[in-house]
């Protein structure tokens, strides 16, 4: 039971095995099940156009409304998990709906990490004012919760998917800012960009020859977790009607138009987007967290 | 007199990586302590001499596990016990204190609370009885004014008052033993004489016997009656003090006491060249030898054994070989 | 330390002046409020009528000065959609956003903090993992989502929970589990991850070495210090339920500020929106400054730190 933390001797002297030799170990520690889940879903979004039964937006010939799954009474292996409220196949629409979601929250957490990355370098390499004011900014965006902001101007803009990834781009960047403008800070002490300065490179070759190589890492295991959270937002959004707009086949739409199904029995409507959502969230989670483990020795909480 | 402590051929063994790597961190360590007597464990920090204090009292990292040897405590042997019966050992009969003072007590309990509890858990002390007691260590420890500073919490305290509430919470068992772990490492050099004073002060009135944990020789000498050297696991050499400042019989050992600065020497100061060796993965033959300037051949491959020199002390060295052989 | 206190209460008001700035632009660059309140056929000096009227004819400057004096009385300007006072509204439906808070926050430390001690105490066991799964589910299931699949199970298929609106306890059940599971799991991993630091420490070593019983060490000794940070996360994090619950209100038709944000969005009333998410980003700067001013009071590591 006894929790004494194990003695520090036992961190030391490792052996260091060859470049190839940690390739090979990466590899074979990666984790299998979400790699192979996201490459799977990857392949689906790309594929979408040539493995989707039917059109995702017109209704299937001969198909009744609401038809349910396959297995049960009424169903059909035509419509594998059933038709929704337009007599739409719902496999198809899940497929499509991969696509919606990989793409924004592909898009947006890279429009997030962007500009995160950017404030972030800005803030702790020039300091001053700029750190001043970019850190004040950031407080301003950290103090509403990012999914109110996000409906609110999501409700301003107007819905579109292009929207949707600037919008959660511009709400979920603050933890890059904050994030890399510390590993900034160390960064500017240490020796090879005090040299670089001495040696007269400008600001930006510095930030562009060290510091930024130097926060990829972090930077990566950053975008690594907010992928998921980006797909839930945009999920949300789209439920409240002011994210995806129909009849584009998205996880989150399908949900608001299950809704008035709900008390009705059709729980597939329900079900399967809520799942396909679970299932790339998780998978996202359990691969950033092996990334963060991978890039992050120092184990901190990012 | 039967020895209040008895350390005999102790092995403590960290298995990692599910026991894929094994780390002797203690290899077969025997030392025994009298009654009111101070032993000095000395060695560089990774040479085990912490893991050797934490197995006396069974209390060790979950990767941690005694593989072998006896330690006798009072006639009972400690490695056989459970961890509930250890828990009447530690605190009460055998105490142990930590380097650091400042991380030691914790910050939101009052200092009367963490001094009282050895008392309250072990001696079933309650009430009035507990506040006298707790008191009454105070004052040993030299506190001032205890029935007002036992109601502060440790962040209201200097790090020398500390450290000492830290002294106050080892006696306050009534223990046998003590164990000190390094205990003025974080001090500085007039409040750590200062405690050094106390502690001795304290030993004389209670008569508790003391391992005293350091990589501090000066302090060896001032406090010790015996010392017993520690190299990658192992003692390397076991005297008394005044034998081993006189007369080191080990290398190592002479360069340690070589690394001591002397007021007023000329001489340039003497380190010890190169780096401790890693515990993981020892050199074979004698862990020394790699940085030994008095190294034999054979000391690269046959570990030297125990030579036992008469007057008590005894040092691993195939130096010893001939001197112990021949007469 | 009085430094300190004042200099992070001016923060507080930057980080509220750029705020309330940034919601008043946004509002204002998106559209004509006063071309979707008249009717269509409506001519130009109606508009200008109506314009006049709610003062959005004058500069955005003063517009933006008058609003924040009036915020500052506790007047967030006037409902387009009811002609009410936006406090007034805001007001009457906060009691409920509070409830549904306070039982989530509730929700999530029932969860939370048994299972992170357990996760702690019985670290690299069954256990542990057993918890971490909680923790992975808790970030990867869309709240939402959970709120529709319990009124599936809860009231659809066993008929135990009504489905929507206030009233009872029975009500507040599964919008709270709705809302707290997300954080449910954020309260696991800090109670973890804080309990993990604590036990590690010295002065839980040094307990372990008076030899005091594994529970005392554990319930009193490493709770206590390992406690403060997950309360006041809790804290922090009930506020952000109060305002962050939009979706998981609607769908319970559960009557809080949030629901009353979604109908300002879609009747397109600008000074509910305005007032609401305002409101929003003022309470959660100052549950921040209060935990930050409490903390260098309260906790002596941290001011022994500063």
């Amino acid at each position: 039971m006894a929790t004494i933390p194990a003695d520090p001797r036992l961190a030391v002297g490792r052996a260091t095995p060859g470049r190839l030799g940690v390739l090979i170990k990466a590899a074979r520690e990666a984790p299998l099940a979400p790699l192979v889940i996201l490459g799977g879903l990857v392949l689906i979004a790309l594929l979408a156009d040539l493995i989707a039964p039917y059109d995702p937006t017109v209704p299937v010939k001969g198909a009744e409304m609401f038809r349910p799954p396959f297995w049960m009474e009424g169903g059909s292996v035509a419509t594998p998990l059933g038709t929704d409220f337009q007599s739409r196949d719902i496999l198809t629409r899940l497929i499509y709906g991969a696509r919606v979601s990989l793409i924004v929250g592909l898009m947006g957490t890279l429009v997030a990490g962007s500009i995160g990355t950017a404030l972030g370098i800005l803030s702790g390499y020039v300091g001053g004012w700029v750190d001043q004011i970019i850190m004040r900014l950031t407080d301003a965006w950290l103090a509403l919760p990012a999914i109110v902001f996000a409906i609110f101007l999501a409700a301003m803009f107007g819905p579109s998917m292009w929207n949707i990834i600037v919008i959660l781009g511009s709400v979920y960047w603050t933890r890059y800012a904050r994030v890399i403008r510390g590993e900034v800070l160390s960064l500017r002490e240490r020796e090879f960009v005090k040299l670089a300065e001495i040696a007269g490179a400008s600001k930006l070759r510095v930030i562009k020859k060290h510091i930024l190589p130097n926060v990829m890492n972090t930077a990566t295991v950053l975008a690594s977790l907010t992928v998921g959270v980006v797909i839930i937002a945009e999920a949300s959004l789209s439920f409240l009607g002011v994210g995806v707009p129909p009849p584009q086949p998205a996880w989150g739409l399908m949900l608001s138009e299950a809704r008035p199904t709900l008390m009705t029995g059709q729980w597939w409507l329900t079900v399967f987007p809520g799942a396909c959502i679970l299932l790339i969230v998780l998978a996202t989670q359990l691969f950033g967290d092996w990334l963060r483990v991978r890039l992050d020795p120092q184990q901190r909480n990012l | 007199m039967a020895p209040v402590l008895e350390v005999s051929g102790l092995q403590t063994h960290f298995f990692t990586f599910g026991g894929a790597r094994v780390v002797k961190a203690v290899d077969g360590v025997s030392f025994s302590l009298g009654d009111g007597e101070t032993l000095g464990l000395v060695g560089e920090s990774g040479s085990g001499k912490t893991t050797t204090c934490l197995s006396i009292v069974g209390l060790l990292p979950r990767a941690a596990r005694i593989v072998g040897g006896r330690v006798l405590f009072e006639g009972d042997e400690l490695t056989r016990m459970s961890q509930r019966e250890l828990r009447r050992v530690r605190g009460r009969r055998i105490a142990v204190m930590l380097q650091d003072p400042m991380a030691s007590l914790n910050p939101l309990f009052t200092i009367f609370r963490q001094v009282a509890e050895p008392a309250f858990f072990h001696q079933q002390m309650r009430g009035r009885t507990l506040r006298a007691r707790v008191q009454q260590l105070l004052k040993a420890v030299r506190i001032p004014s205890p029935e007002w500073r036992m109601r502060d919490y440790p962040h209201q305290m200097s790090g020398g008052m500390r450290q000492r509430i830290v002294g106050a919470i080892a006696l306050a068992g009534g223990p046998k033993l003590v164990i000190a772990d390094e205990p003025t490492t974080n001090l500085d050099v007039t409040i750590q004489a200062q405690y050094l004073d106390l502690l001795k002060d304290i030993q004389r009135e209670t008569g508790v016997a003391l391992i005293f944990v350091t990589h501090n020789l000066g302090i060896v000498a001032k406090m010790c009656d015996r010392v017993a050297v520690m190299y990658a696991g192992k003692i390397i050499e076991q005297a008394s003090v005044r034998e081993l400042f006189d007369d080191p019989k080990h290398p190592y050992t002479r360069a340690l006491l070589g690394s001591v600065p002397k007021l007023g020497s000329k001489e340039p100061l003497y380190s010890i060249a190169g780096q401790p060796p890693n515990p993981a993965s020892l050199p074979p033959g004698c862990p020394f030898h790699p940085r030994c300037r008095e190294a034999l051949p054979r000391c690269a491959s046959v570990d030297p054994p125990d030579f036992h020199l008469g007057d008590g002390s005894v040092a691993r060295c195939w130096l010893l070989d001939d001197a112990v052989a021949r007469p | 330390m009085a430094r300190f206190i004042v200099r992070r209460v001016l923060y507080s008001f930057v980080t509220l002046f750029i705020l309330s700035a940034t919601i008043f632009l946004i509002v204002r660059l998106t559209g004509d409020p006063v071309a979707l309140m008249a009717e269509a056929s409506a001519r130009p000096e109606d508009l200008e009528r109506i314009r006049h009227q709610w003062g959005l004819d004058r500069s955005w400057p003063v517009q933006y000065v008058t609003f924040m004096e009036n915020a500052f009385k506790g007047e967030l300007g006037k409902s387009f959609n009811y002609r009410l006072p936006v406090s007034q509204l805001y007001f009457q439906r906060l009691p409920n956003s509070l409830t549904l808070g306070l039982a989530a926050t509730l929700i999530s430390l029932l969860i939370g903090i048994p299972a992170g001690i357990i996760s702690a105490v019985k670290v690299n066991t069954a256990w542990d993992n057993v918890a971490k799964g909680i923790a992975l589910l808790g970030l990867s299931i869309p709240g939402f989502w959970l709120g529709l699949v319990l009124i599936l199970v809860f009231s659809v298929w066993l008929r135990w929970l009504p489905t929507s609106g206030a009233g009872d306890w029975r009500h507040v059940v599964m919008p709270a589990v709705a809302l707290g599971w997300y954080f449910a799991a954020s309260m696991l991993r800090l109670t973890r991850s804080s309990m993990l630091e604590v036990l590690g420490s010295e002065y839980i070593k040094l307990a372990r070495l008076k030899g005091l019983p594994d529970f005392v060490v554990i319930a009193m000794h490493a709770f206590k210090n390992a406690l403060i940070p997950v309360f006041t996360l809790a804290g922090v994090n009930m506020v952000v339920m109060v305002n962050a619950a939009v979706i998981i209100e609607v769908i319970f038709a559960w009557p809080g500020i949030g629901r009353l944000l979604y109908e300002g969005i879609f009747q397109r009333d600008f000074p509910l929106v305005q007032g609401v998410v305002i409101m929003a980003g003022f309470m959660i700067v100052a549950i921040n400054l209060v935990v930050d001013i409490l903390y260098a009071f309260i906790d002596p590591r941290i001011r022994l730190t500063r």
